[in-house]
């Protein structure tokens, strides 16, 4: 049975029903699903979640729509991974990798799509539609095919290819912008309110659809035993999913799942060319400034960000920081990690590694905290990032003397990071 | 000067439904405070106690941010668009 009460005003408070609504009618707030938490307190246990599925419907009882047929790829439940070689090259202690590039269509969005088509289908919407820069086309592309429905994607011109063909194959319309992001979405935006009866995941049905993040956090605690980290460092774009993966740390404690209210520190990670959340942080104003992006990071490129200030927020009130990074340490973040743990992320995950190393050496990321590095997408979405950093190491002609002059790992095989973190020791 | 202005459906109520709505101007302040006079009920919601543009609402004049040209002081000419647009959309 659901527990969703309704929806509500994050600014102004007024109240709706649980339609497909996304703003206040009066403010332009953005709304807020409501729960009845002691109904789920009164349902939910760890064993009950543990029994569940091995996606994110694991936590239906925490979601904004209960379905038990939902529109599902099998999103979710992604590794937890222990990252013991990268904290040692970062000076950190106990690290984590939270690796959604496990998800079906290789990134987090997969999460957010899977509850928002779900409930778009119980509101009888039609077409699933977005703006997108790219792994959320992707996503809803694949979905959408899953459950039979018409989709609609809107992604800039210019967008990696990959991204393009990952979405294109799934047989859906897949529309490319002349502009940035942000005029992509205004247009989508403006489409809304000409198509009420289409399903624009992040738009009209957005409210749903970002409850989806919460998971993140979810996994996270059930897969640390039912323990919340101290410190998560998460990817900005439009902001979205770090206030909803602090909102899943808090739920977890307010239906008894956790023994005690969490104190985690959420720090925000942003590529240099569109920082405005970054910006404020270090300005320490409220307003965020829209920006113009221009970064590698295609798919954190949002210089107007809906969720900007409350990710802010976020950070602020939980004692984290906000950082950015330049496009040459984005690829040395993914390059970084790729090395150290054998994760290829794609360029958002490369701004989360860099960050998370920036925020490491100026000790504002510490060496006593558990912490979870949240790497959202897969490497094979951006390889054109990294066409003129990475490549044979050496092209031979097929002769054993050309094989020994071109390759020489030493005496003993040991590779030339973990002799130099052994002797660290 | 004749501007139009694109109107999303949470604010159509106050326009009997229409989508588009033709008023006098020449800058954004201007033409918003005509919409104001001709369907009371524009002014409260579009803007804060302080006469500045509300967070969450964005104002595009011919498909461009009005914070990225002169606020509400932009200048509007003969024909163009003006769209009121929720900010809380996308990512």
């Amino acid at each position: 049975m659901s527990s969703v009460s309704g929806l509500r005003c994050r600014e102004c408070g007024r109240t709706y029903p649980a339609e497909a609504l996304h703003v206040c009618d009066f403010c332009f707030g953005p709304l807020e699903v409501s729960y009845d938490y002691d109904q789920i307190r009164a349902t939910v246990t760890r064993e009950r979640i543990e029994s569940g599925p091995r996606t994110i419907w694991r936590y239906a009882d925490l979601l904004p729509v209960d379905d038990p047929n939902p529109v599902d790829l099998g999103a979710g439940f992604t590794p937890l991974v222990r990252a013991d070689r990268l904290a040692a090259e970062l000076g950190l202690g106990e690290l984590w990798i939270k690796d959604d590039t496990a998800n079906p269509t290789g990134s987090f969005k997969d999460r957010v799509v899977s509850v928002a088509l779900t409930k778009a289908r119980q509101l009888g919407l039609k077409v699933a539609a977005c703006a997108s820069t790219g792994n959320l086309a992707n996503s809803v592309a694949a979905h959408a095919a899953r459950a039979g429905l018409e989709s609609v994607v809107l992604i800039p011109s210019d967008l990696e290819r990959a991204k393009v063909t990952m979405t294109a194959v799934y047989g859906g319309r897949v529309v490319a912008v002349d502009g940035t992001y942000d005029d992509v979405n205004r247009l989508c935006a403006e489409l809304t309110s000409e198509h009420p009866d289409w399903a624009f995941v992040n738009v009209n049905v957005r409210t749903y659809y970002a409850e989806g993040s919460k998971t993140l956090a979810f996994e996270t605690a059930e897969q640390l035993g039912w323990r919340a980290p101290d410190h998560v460092i998460v990817p900005i774009g439009s902001g979205s999913q770090l206030t909803k993966i602090a909102k899943g740390f808090a739920e977890l404690a307010k239906v008894g799942l956790l023994d005690e209210v969490p104190e985690v520190r959420v720090s925000g990670a942003q590529a240099a060319g569109c920082a405005p959340v970054a910006t404020a942080f270090a300005e320490g104003t409220d307003a965020i400034r829209p920006v113009k992006p221009s970064t590698i990071a295609k798919s954190l490129a949002i210089g107007n960000p809906a969720d900007g200030w409350y990710a802010l927020q976020t950070i602020r009130e939980s004692g984290g920081s906000c950082a950015a990074v330049t496009d040459d340490e984005i690829l040395d973040g993914i390059e970084l990690l790729a090395r150290t743990e054998g994760i290829f992320a794609e360029t958002a995950g490369g701004v989360t590694i860099a960050t998370l190393a920036k925020l490491a050496a100026s000790g504002q990321v510490r060496s006593d905290e558990c912490v979870v590095a949240m790497v959202t997408g897969h490497g094979l979405k951006t390889t054109e990032a990294l066409f003129d950093r990475v490549g044979p190491t050496a092209t031979i002609a097929p002769t054993l003397d050309a094989f020994d002059a071109a390759v020489d790992l030493g005496a003993d095989g040991v590779r030339a990071d973990v002799a130099a973190q052994r002797s660290d020791r | 000067m004749s501007i139009t202005v694109r109107i999303p459906t949470q604010l159509r109520q106050l326009t009997g439904g229409a989508g588009e709505i033709k008023v006098e101007g020449s800058t954004v302040g201007e033409v918003l405070k005509a919409l104001d006079s001709a369907h009371p009920g524009f002014g409260e919601r579009l803007f804060d106690d302080a006469g500045e543009l509300r967070r969450f609402v964005n104002v595009f004049v011919a498909d461009e941010d009005v914070r990225f040209l002169d606020g509400l002081s932009t200048a509007v000419a003969d024909g163009q668009t003006v769209s009121v647009i929720p900010a809380v959309a996308g990512g």
